[in-house]
């Protein structure tokens, strides 16, 4: 039962990896870009370690697969606002369709 | 003042060592035999991290032996995995909508929160949700944040809308 719930998510979150990379090359900019990769390949994967961490239970795979989930969820948007904050300084600008630059209106 | 002071390098160091082992432990989980080289080899690097850590980490080392902020830390985790799931299919119908229907845009948000470790967790979340990604912070409590579907530019209904999911509960952890 147990094995058979952690295949659904495994597969689950493979679905959301796919739809972040559909997302990379359909979003126009790079800002949108990140948001499309950061969001869906951070469950995608999460949910993968979790469908390991259903499938294997209390278990030396299991806990690795938990501490992974635990590095990935902090560590994902913290490279994402690292890697936005390094474009927008190294001037790459938003796309034309953008409604609002609050960043370049303050002067920061 | 000055030993106040050595006694918050102390709990500092503290912290950092309880949180390095319980990570140790977990990696080398089972505890079944019980295998103690491995066990004081993790403690003696945990004690390294302290001392060599304490000073970046938190500073308020105290906060982490207050129950009712683990309480609201594990609501907390439920009420991030929803809004993650929503970010998550929101994420997935506009990539697949043949139109790649965005209306994207740079806000200004305000927050409330005060500590460092509250702000970086906030920003996280919003990363993590609803078509925001957070793009710098400013020192007097601002966040610049990176909107896909901008529906308001004004920061006080911004704020409401990007911050107000999660600052109560986070100030609730951290303050």
């Amino acid at each position: 039962m147990s094995e058979l719930a952690g295949k659904a998510i495994i597969i689950v979150g493979t679905l959301f990896n796919l739809f972040g990379c559909i997302g990379l090359i359909r979003l126009p900019d790079v800002y949108n870009r990140l948001q499309g990769a950061t969001k869906c390949v951070t469950l995608g994967t999460c949910s993968i370690l979790l469908g390991v961490l259903i499938s294997s239970g209390v278990s030396p795979t299991g806990m690795k697969a938990l501490a992974a989930i635990i590095f990935i969820a902090i560590t994902a948007p913290t490279a994402a606002h690292a890697l936005s904050r390094g474009a927008y300084r190294a001037g790459v600008p938003l796309w034309e369709g953008s409604v609002v630059d609050k960043y370049e209106e303050e002067g920061q | 003042m000055d030993e106040q002071r050595s006694g918050s390098k102390i709990s500092r160091g503290a912290f950092v060592f309880g949180v390095t082992l319980a990570v140790w432990l977990l990696f080398t989980w089972p505890f079944a035999p019980i295998e103690w080289p491995m066990i004081i080899a993790g403690a003696l690097v945990a004690i390294l991290s302290g001392v060599l850590l304490g000073e970046m980490t938190t500073r308020h080392p105290g906060r982490g032996l207050n129950p009712v902020r683990y309480f609201w830390g594990a609501c907390y985790i439920f009420v991030l995995a929803w809004w993650v799931a929503m970010a998550n299919l929101d994420v997935a119908f506009r990539v697949l909508h043949p139109d790649v229907p965005i209306n994207p845009g740079i806000v200004k948000v305000k927050t409330d929160l005060k500590s460092e470790s509250a702000k970086t967790a906030l920003a996280n979340s919003i990363t993590l949700t609803p078509g925001t990604m957070t793009v710098d912070l400013s020192d007097d409590g601002h966040l610049y944040v990176h909107w896909i579907n901008v529906s308001s530019t004004d920061v006080e209904e911004a704020t409401h809308q990007v911050v107000g999911r999660f600052e109560p509960i986070l100030r609730r952890i951290f303050e």
